[in-house]
């Protein structure tokens, strides 16, 4: 019964920020600065993500392995995330910004600042 | 190779699943490098004897500070295979860590990583870093602690009873998408170091991830490796020892052996089960036997060495 109240609990969870990535369009005014990415199973679940300038972007690791957010040309580093944590980064400049994992170099994603 | 022998094996095997992470104990015998289970040395005292003096001892991929369901006491197995290796009748001449020391490169878990490798009898310890040691911008963590050998370069050579070890770093240098890199500079490095050395001197390459690409879409390789092994090809004996992936694979290319080992904290799955290398979850009372399974054939004779890439798991 714990374990499927813990999945389920796990799942709307899921779905929740499911839907916040969802409202946060470049179109979501109401929460414009704001941006979720969420890494899974040896991925940014988010490829590629368009965000206004401005836009505070947050990474949160959701495997048991730990995961790294770094910009392949420097402008932000994060230090190993583990479990549940996170890492947030201000996009204040317009720009394509490629990171990728210190780890697991293999995982790559891309911010796109409009 | 005999009835006998297979059935010897294969209970030495199951008998090694009772213990937990431990290292992999390598005795130099004509100038050959012969892997032997620690968990057999401690239980055949004689049986390793006859194999001759143990050189040294290879620990890998400690993880201190990893605490998740996969091994929720990484402290108390990195405990387990240090009292092995302590309770060896013949102790190492030295011991080498294939890194992963930590699991986050925070300095905690380098304070007790250290404090726990203190333990040793044997005091020799030579170090390179895995990936998970090197996440701090600086490697500071790392160098401040284990960087004198290299002048926190990463790579660096000593020689003990005739053989020439080569310490290399594998983990600075990734390409976003791709292996791990050796790079030009220490390529040239390794160059000079093996400039004018007889072909006959006994060679033991040690870096953190694999130095030949056993599963090339979650890193498990290094991308320049081959023009290492342009270099080593003309030595008649050259063991190479990673960790990275938490199990034991084997390959023997020449006279190049190739050999990776376990870990002492989890294990991690099979190359490409799953969505990638994350620690393997097994039933409690199985995960020391997963820790403890091994894939090293015991040889008595130099001459039977070849490895054949034997796996009993």
């Amino acid at each position: 019964m714990s374990i499927r109240n813990h999945r389920a609990r796990r799942m709307l969870v899921t779905l929740a920020m499911l839907a916040s990535i969802a409202t946060l369009g470049p179109a979501g005014a109401e929460a414009a600065d704001q941006a979720k990415i969420l890494i899974k199973d040896f991925m940014y679940q988010t490829m590629s993500l368009t965000v206004k300038s401005g836009t505070t972007v947050t990474w949160t690791n959701n495997d048991d392995e730990p995961h790294t957010v770094i910009s392949d040309t420097g402008e932000f580093r994060s230090s190993a995330l583990d479990t549940n944590e996170t890492f947030s980064y201000k996009f204040d400049k317009p720009g394509s910004y490629r990171y990728h994992c210190s780890i697991h170099p293999r995982m790559v994603a891309t911010v796109v600042v409009e | 190779m005999s009835d006998d022998k297979v059935l010897l094996s294969r209970r030495k095997a199951l008998k090694c699943m009772a213990y937990g992470g431990a290292g992999t104990l390598f005795v130099l015998a004509g100038g050959v490098f012969a892997p032997v289970d620690l968990a057999m040395a401690a239980d055949d005292k004689r049986g390793t004897a006859r194999l001759g003096k143990p050189l040294f001892v290879q620990i890998s991929d400690t993880h201190i500070g990893f605490n998740k369901d996969a091994n929720p006491d990484v402290n108390g197995t990195l405990t387990q295979t240090i009292d092995i290796v302590n309770g060896m009748s013949e102790q190492p001449a030295l011991i080498i860590h294939t890194g992963d020391i930590t699991h986050l490169s925070k300095a905690a878990e380098f304070d007790l990583a250290q404090q726990m490798l203190a333990r040793l009898r044997t005091t020799e310890l030579h170090t390179v870093p895995g990936e998970h040691d090197t996440t701090d911008a600086t490697v500071a963590e790392y160098f401040s602690r284990f960087g004198k050998a290299s002048n926190n370069k990463g790579y660096y050579s000593f020689d003990h009873a005739g053989v020439h070890f080569i310490a290399l770093i594998n983990v600075l240098q990734f390409k976003p998408g791709g292996l791990g890199t050796l790079g030009q500079e220490q390529l040239d490095w390794v160059a000079a170091d093996l400039k004018g050395r007889s072909s006959s001197t006994p060679i033991v390459v040690f870096a953190h991830m694999p130095l030949w690409t056993i599963y090339e879409p979650w890193g498990w390789g290094t991308g320049d490796a081959d023009q290492l092994m342009s270099q080593l090809r003309r030595f008649g004996s050259v063991t190479v020892l990673n960790g990275h992936i938490h199990q034991i694979v084997q390959k023997v290319e020449g006279n190049i052996t190739f050999h990776t080992a376990r870990s002492t904290a989890y294990p991690q799955p099979l190359a490409g089960e799953g969505p990638g290398p994350a620690p393997l979850k097994v039933a409690h009372e199985q995960l020391p036997k997963m820790l403890g399974v091994t894939s090293v054939t015991v040889v008595k004779h130099p001459s039977s060495l070849a490895l054949n890439d034997t796996t009993l798991a």
